[in-house]
């Protein structure tokens, strides 16, 4: 059995919806692109969603709360800034699936995402994340879980990217070196 | 079980006789492209050597190319600023594929790649931009990634984790009518399948309609693959690709040509005949949201948008000059052209099509992603309609949330120029 994700069960909070097909220029608008390190990002997350994006500034929405989020979430521009911004505040992103690179991002960067074809959840709801299934608390239904790839699991495991090819990276020196 | 392209080039890359669709790999890359976002890049790849004693060093100078395009010459200090800390960077490190804001080699990254002979047949491209997935118009298999996983490329020569994709064959066939052309086909492809219905696949392009299109109108289909989710797009690559590496990017050497084999799997097959296409319109805000240009002819719109990536090459110039020539755009409207590189804005001044779309009003700026992405230059007003030869539409994605946004081939942006209005070229 593969698990969904590491680390213990997550319990939070749903604090905000979006549908379908979200892309990148939603969630990270590209006339902030020149912002590129990751602490400077989380500013502009959701920025066209005003209410929400107010919210986030004014850190009135706690680490570990979710977003739901509908098929192929973050579409469109491969940038970083869209999984860095949301990682910014620490936010759970709960899609019905996600677009490739969004995806693929945001594990490198340790956003913790989770695929959950069939959730039915809204704003307000509490939902428990465990390793196969996410229970809906309010609604007290449960929804399976999509595994990701080993390999990306490893990524998740090592705390992102940068750790993990590092790691990789002294392996290959030490391995061609002596 | 046969393979795909695409199988056949991760296979090579791996070392590897087959590989099957699902399976996770690392596979060596031949060409690793950034643009302005390489400063992220390096910012990452330093992090990556934080703490282990080594000296960070990428690690192949000559397979990494970078190109200012998104924001040149540049709109602000913050912009400048980043990009001399590429410009450092890649002296100090030798790379030797830089492109910088020059009227003699600039461009967009995805035409200073296939016009510069960069990708050949066959080879793995990757590059932080979504809209890597042009390439494959010359037979690579070329993806986009985040600028994370760039800065591991650059350390490491691999691309970690990749899943081989499955693919989804389309196959055209019949001649395109006139004024119809490669962007009107990829939109009505996008249409059909939906903003995910390629999702972590390649499509891979087969048919007559194909094979005698030129490299300019493939790398159009495969620059827009990735709108409907496409990790890639791929045209096998035959005596075009051939031709345009000899004649137009000046490679001397032989090419190496993959084709899938007769029993290779597709997750799905597509056939579309191109003879019954009309010109295509892909509405706001999203681009799969596509329709036939007589369902939103006569729409007024305030900006019309020729150029970018997709359609901003010496063909797509060619073909709005000579549907402007000797006519005016409509009061009200303004036209902006956008050459996808230095190259095509010199040859396209030399084959006259500039002066004519300038004496039609139109206003060509400089090579370069100009107002695609709305960071640059010719904003959107609150409640401006655009109508533009660019790949996407999405809410503010000309930097002004309050405008819409239409996707059209060049032939139908010349032809509303004239009415203001959006309307049918033929
Ligand atoms: S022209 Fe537009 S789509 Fe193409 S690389 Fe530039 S910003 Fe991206």
């Amino acid at each position: 059995m593969n698990p969904a994700h590491h680390g213990p069960v997550h319990t939070g909070k749903a604090v905000f919806q979006v549908g379908d097909d979200i892309s990148t220029d939603a969630i990270y608008p590209g006339r902030f692109m020149a912002t590129v390190l990751p602490s400077e990002t989380p500013q502009f997350a959701f920025a066209d969603y005003t209410e929400f994006n107010s919210c986030l500034k004014k850190k009135e929405i706690p680490a570990g709360s979710i977003v739901l989020a509908g098929s192929n979430f973050g579409c469109g521009s491969s940038r970083e800034q869209a999984a860095s911004t949301l990682k910014g505040h620490d936010l759970v992103i709960v899609a019905r699936s996600f677009a490739r690179i969004f995806l693929q991002n945001a594990i490198n960067l340790g956003l913790h995402v989770v695929i959950c074809p069939g959730i039915e959840a809204s704003v307000g709801d509490e939902l428990e994340i465990g390793a196969t299934s996410i229970l809906n608390k309010t609604t007290d239904r449960r929804y399976p879980l999509e595994t990701l790839p080993p390999a990306r699991q490893a990524i998740m495991a090592a705390g992102g990217l940068i750790p993990y090819t590092r790691q990789k990276l002294l392996e290959r020196r030490s391995s061609t070196t002596g | 079980m046969g393979m795909t392209i695409v199988q056949k080039i991760l296979a090579r890359a791996c070392g590897r006789k087959s590989v099957a669709t699902g399976e996770v790999l690392e596979p060596a890359v031949d060409l690793a492209m950034s643009h302005e976002n390489a400063a992220l890049v390096i910012n990452q790849f330093l992090e990556i050597h934080r703490g282990t004693g080594l000296a960070p060093k990428v690690w192949a100078p000559d397979r990494i190319a970078i190109i200012f395009d998104h924001r040149v010459p540049a709109e602000s200090a913050k912009t400048a600023t980043n990009q001399k800390k590429v410009r450092d960077f890649v002296s100090a490190q030798g790379i030797s594929k830089f492109h910088d804001i020059r009227g003699d080699s600039g461009g967009i990254c995805h035409q200073i790649l296939p016009e510069n002979g960069y990708v050949r047949p066959g080879t793995i491209v990757t590059g932080t931009d979504s809209h890597t997935t042009t390439h494959g118009a010359l037979g690579a298999f070329s993806f986009g990634i985040g600028a994370t996983e760039m800065a591991s490329v650059w350390a490491l020569g691999t691309v970690l984790n990749l899943e081989v994709p499955g693919t989804i064959k389309v196959e055209v066939n019949g001649s395109l009518a006139r004024n119809v052309s490669a962007k009107d086909l990829i939109l009505h492809l996008i249409g059909r399948l939906t903003a995910q219905g390629a999702n972590f696949k390649v499509i891979e392009f087969h048919g007559d309609t194909i094979r005698s299109m030129p490299t300019s109108g493939r790398l159009v289909l495969c620059n827009m693959t990735v709108e409907a989710g496409a990790t890639s797009g791929i045209v096998p690559a035959d005596e075009e690709t051939g031709r345009y590496l000899r004649e137009v990017a000046g490679v001397k050497e032989a090419l190496a040509v993959d084709a899938s084999d007769a029993d290779a799997a597709y997750d799905q097959v597509i056939r579309i005949d191109a003879s019954q296409l009309a010109p295509q319109i892909a509405r706001p805000h999203t681009v799969d949201n596509v329709v036939p240009v007589d369902t939103v002819q006569g729409v007024r719109v305030n900006q019309i948008v020729i150029g970018s990536c997709t359609n901003g090459r010496l063909e797509d110039l060619a073909a709005a000059a000579a549907i402007l020539k000797g006519r005016k755009v409509a009061a009200g409207v303004r036209l902006l052209v956008f050459p996808a590189s230095w190259r095509i804005y010199r040859e396209s001044l030399g084959a006259g099509y500039l002066a004519t779309l300038v004496d039609a009003g139109a206003v060509v700026m400089n090579p370069g992603c100009g107002c695609c992405l709305g960071v640059h230059q010719g904003a959107l007003a609150d409640g401006d309609v655009a109508l533009s030869t660019t790949n996407r539409n999405f809410p503010g994605r000309m930097g002004n949330p309050k405008s819409e946004v239409y996707l059209c081939s060049p032939e139908v942006a010349a032809a509303s120029a004239i009415t203001g209005v959006i309307t049918d070229p033929r």
